[in-house]
């Protein structure tokens, strides 16, 4: 809406100030990735080549383009180097992990969407709850449960269920189990919200149509939740293709991430140029769905108005 | 369709809870275990927490989480309603999609890009890694998030008390302060509040973008984590979820008081 | 007690004689309030207000009526500021608006939601603006006070807008925007929102309180009974058109377009062709029946011309019996079916062409059992000052 008077240094001011915040801060960071992915390393300081360098006038600038090179990539997308398996087993473990939330998740969401109005916002609060507390906390708690010696282990070895101890921690087991517990709340919550929405009204005229529950609720509740299916397995795929704590704690030795591989290139192989070609590989991989995720939560904004 | 507690819906709720809390109950309790060894109950004891008090390290890594938890919160609670504001006050403007783009995608952007990102931005425009460098990346990635928070507040708010404002003689900055932020205050709140256990909580951008002297808690944590699980940071675990626990409970009895409040005084008009 | 009504009753005849005697639009030497001069409004490719061009006098309670979409909430917020016209000049006691932002200008808006403050209690509201001009504090309390005292909410200042009634809140609203004294109140669907009884209460309020305050109240609404009970002057928009500005009655009895005639009240109808214009009276036919019609009412339209005859139900009479052989204005049809509202009841009679004819007639007497019964043959007639003649 156009205001008279209002289009004026206010305006422009409050746009302003974050835009160039994450101009530089966000996105320039992301420039510097890409132009380092093709830089190569070196003993120095900064530890990598070329440096721009516009003393020179344009043949400083015709250098350091000369000097570019698609080299990083090639060493990444090589088969010999894990870094494709890395990738490949960041997506099967990401997606097997959503699909388990979804599983977990959606009766959560759905029971709570039907609990009583008086004690949805106590539901609601304790889903949040451990979310507030920290991520690393969380998965902390899992070592100790899931270790051999842990009390998993002896509440099942106490119960004569086994006889020795089942080798969890340090499996992509673990893995799966710390994601879905970490991630639990970002699935119950788009969840529940998309849930709750639904008219209720709409499963009477079902069943006054002749529609029994069961069938009504994959004809007419589960279609009617689909964007906040959406919202949750997005929510849940991208960061957890990603995810470094959970597989460093709770993966083993064999357990592949490129978020761990990412990390170990940087603070161990001090590659600084590797590091920088997986991450805008992984970028790359995880442009689309982050567009996807963009557009829906978009939409959900403009039908709250 | 039945509104209420079929069994399955019970099952669902009493299972998902347990899930989401047992973990979390326990690794309180072995905290107060007095044996080294975690996973051996040898009777109660509150000597970790007293050990605690002992480690300078533990407790000035803390100081420094909790400033730059508080400073960062601050500045991305500004900058995010700003960013709020520009989103859904200001039309179309040059740029917009880039800008929605840009507060969207830290939301799911794993932390290890964003991490590496801001550090190679530091090392390349020379700025000396430390205390600040964590604050300015903590501000970028949580101030995205107060966006969310205070957008979604603000697209339900009543435009025509501000038009009301300004007919009434206010101009659009006074309006600002005197209308639109008293209303949409909570949402502020809890975007500041959201910011702030973000940024307490994060390990992986920290450790890219700190440098000497400016190690957190979580770093700390994580460090002493990977050569195993000791009753000491079970300890240091617990009083995070007490303090956590405490405020969140604190903030929703007091929102729903008012609320509530709020409702019978409704109800009594109505009357 | 006789003091009371002694100025209830000069109060009644000063109000009663402005009112009778109010028409500055028809007096050439008056200058108008509010001038809108080829007024465009776009949004994208919509038009929204479509080159309006009126004059709006001092004290004037004037009524923006249409249906929604019209442009006439448009219009309004042009005035208050809120939108800038694309094109065409808009002025206020001779000063033009152009980049005059709402915050500067003597115009105050009563809201269709009330957008009462809710974090700020019935006395802060009112005092909102007065504070925006920096009065004195004691001068803004006195201004309160009085507000209050004239919206009869006394008891209520210190009461938050969530705790109060809907006609309360409407109240409140009203109080504080003529709280600063504006040039004009602006007031947008001002009842929408209150029950029919109170809503025609609050009608005859606003009326005594714009004359005794001595205001300009310019009203955007979309029920036209409360247009018509009002305002001095309507205007009617469709499509972001002016399509007639009149006083309430001019507008019944008179409409200028097929559009006016349909959109204010019931009306019938019948497409007719002229075969003479005889100064005031017009004689036509046509061929919904054979009776001559004859409208007292000038024709643009010359001889042979195409004409409508606008009739409004209440000036319709119904009969059982056939009306004597030769009577102009005569059609016979059948009872299709009744209407019964208490007060009146409405017959549509079907006539032999199929046309339906809506005609109103008061229960003047108590029986329950009245003597048109459906299906039963009726005959209509009207005089011929009861139609107006419309060609567009």
């Amino acid at each position: 809406m156009a205001m008279a008077g209002e289009k004026g240094r206010g305006r422009w001011f409050v746009i302003a100030v974050p835009y160039l915040w994450l101009l530089a801060l966000f996105l320039a960071p992301f420039l510097i990735v890409f132009k380092i992915s093709l830089s190569q390393d070196v003993v120095a300081q900064p530890p990598y080549a070329p440096q721009l360098d516009l003393s020179n006038g344009l043949s400083g600038l015709t250098d350091f383009l000369s000097q570019l090179s698609l080299a990083n990539y090639g060493y990444v997308l090589d088969f010999s180097n894990e870094f494709l398996a890395a990738y490949g087993s960041s997506l099967i473990i990401a997606s097997i992990s959503t699909i388990l939330l979804l599983l977990v998740g959606y009766p959560i969401a759905y029971a709570m969407a039907r609990a009583p109005r008086s004690i949805q916002p106590t539901l609601l609060m304790l889903v949040i709850l451990p979310f507030w507390t920290s991520f690393l906390i969380r998965v902390y708690a899992w070592i100790g449960i899931l270790s051999p010696e842990g009390l998993l282990n002896q509440g099942l070895m106490a119960l004569g269920v086994i006889d020795t101890p089942l080798e969890i921690l340090n499996t992509n087991l673990a893995v799966y189990i710390g994601i879905v517990y970490s991630y639990l709340p970002f699935m119950v919550l788009p969840l529940y919200s998309a849930l709750e929405k639904l008219d209720l009204t709409l499963l009477e005229a079902a069943a006054d149509l002749g529609c029994p529950p069961v069938k009504a609720f994959w004809k007419i509740t589960f279609p009617l939740s689909l964007p906040g299916v959406a919202a949750g397995a997005l929510l849940c795929f991208i960061p957890a293709v990603g995810e470094f704590v959970i597989p460093d704690l709770l993966g083993g030795s064999d357990t592949l991430m490129i978020g761990k591989s990412l990390w170990t290139e940087f603070t161990v192989n001090r590659s600084w140029t590797v590091s920088s070609a997986v991450a805008v590989l992984l970028l790359l991989v995880l442009v689309i769905p982050i567009v996807i995720y963009q557009n829906i939560q978009q939409r959900e904004l403009e039908a709250g108005k | 369709m039945r509104k209420g507690l079929t069994w399955f819906n019970v099952t669902s709720i009493v299972l998902g809870f347990a899930f989401l809390y047992i973990p979390i109950i326990l690794l309180v309790i072995y905290s107060f275990n007095a044996s080294r060894l975690v996973t051996v109950w040898a009777g109660f004891s509150t000597q970790w927490y007293w050990s605690l008090l002992e480690n300078e390290q533990l407790i000035d890594a803390a100081w420094v989480t909790l400033r730059i938890a508080f400073f960062s919160s601050l500045a991305a609670t500004v900058l995010g309603t700003m960013a709020a504001l520009a989103l859904t006050r200001y039309g179309r403007f040059g740029g917009r999609t880039l800008f929605s783009g840009m507060i969207y995608a830290p939301l799911v952007m794993p932390e290890v890009i964003t991490g590496l990102s801001l550090l190679l931005l530091f090392v390349a425009v020379n700025f000396d890694r430390g205390f600040w460098t964590v604050l300015l990346a903590h501000i970028t990635f949580t101030m995205c998030f107060v966006a969310v928070v205070v957008q979604s507040r603000l697209v339900t708010f009543d435009r025509t008390l501000e038009e009301a404002a300004l007919d009434l003689g206010c101009p659009p900055f006074q309006t600002f302060f005197k209308i639109t932020l008293p209303l949409i205050l909570p949402a502020v709140v809890s975007g500041f509040m959201l910011a702030f256990t973000l940024s307490l909580d994060d390990l992986v951008i920290a450790s890219f973008t700190t440098g000497p002297g400016a190690t957190t808690l979580p770093m700390r944590i994580y460090s002493q984590v990977r050569l195993g699980v000791t009753p000491e940071i079970n300890a240091v675990c617990t009083i995070l979820i007490a303090i956590v626990t405490v405020v969140v409970i604190i903030a929703s009895i007091v929102t729903k008081r008012a609320e509530s409040q709020r409702e019978a005084e409704e109800r009594a008009a109505l009357q | 007690m006789g003091e009371v009504m002694a100025a209830d009753k000069a109060r009644k005849e000063t109000i009663g004689a402005v009112r009778r005697t109010f028409a500055p639009w028809k007096d050439p030497t008056q200058t108008p309030l509010i001038r809108f001069e080829n007024v465009v409004k776009r949004f994208g490719d919509f038009t929204a207000v479509n080159n309006v061009s009126l004059d709006i006098y001092e004290r004037e309670f004037f009524a923006l009526l249409g249906p929604s979409g019209c442009g006439k909430t448009t219009l309004m917020r042009m005035l208050a500021g809120f939108e800038e016209p694309t094109s065409g000049r808009l002025t206020l006691a001779g000063e033009d608006l152009a980049g005059v932002p709402p915050y500067r200008r003597p115009v105050n808006m009563m809201f269709q939601s009330y957008a009462l403050f809710p974090h700020m209690n019935v006395a802060d509201n009112i005092a909102f603006g007065l504070k925006q001009d920096k009065m004195p504090k004691a001068d803004i309390d006195a201004r309160v006070t009085e507000m209050l005292e004239l919206v009869k909410l006394e008891q209520f200042a210190k009461r938050k807008p969530h705790q109060l009634s809907g006609g309360q809140r409407q109240r409140v609203a009203l109080a504080r925007s003529l709280a600063k004294r504006p040039k004009v109140l602006l007031l947008d669907e001002p009842l929408g929102a209150l029950d029919k009884k109170l809503r025609e209460e609050t009608q005859f309020e606003l009326m005594d309180l714009q004359m005794s305050l001595g205001m300009t109240f310019l009203i955007v609404t979309h029920d036209q009974e409360e247009a018509m009970t009002v305002a001095d002057r309507i205007a009617v928009m469709n499509h972001g058109v002016l399509v007639q500005v009149a006083p309430p009655a001019e507008i019944y009895e008179q409409p200028a377009t097929r559009y006016i005639a349909d959109f204010i009240g019931e009306v019938n109808l019948i497409e007719s062709t002229v075969t003479a214009c005889e100064g005031e009276t017009t004689r036509l036919t046509s061929e919904v029946t054979p009776s001559p019609l004859t409208v007292a009412h000038p024709c643009e339209a010359g001889p042979g011309g195409k004409a409508c005859i606008a009739i409004r139900p209440e000036k319709l009479r119904i009969s059982l019996d056939p009306p004597p052989e030769g009577t102009e204005n005569v059609f016979a049809g059948e009872i299709w079916d009744i209407g019964y509202l208490g007060d009146l009841s409405i017959y549509h009679v079907e006539l032999a062409c199929g046309q339906r004819l809506k005609v109103s007639q008061p229960n003047l007497s108590r029986r329950v059992a009245r003597p048109i019964s459906w299906e039963d043959k009726v005959w209509v007639t009207f005089d011929p000052d009861a139609g107006v003649l419309l060609t567009r």
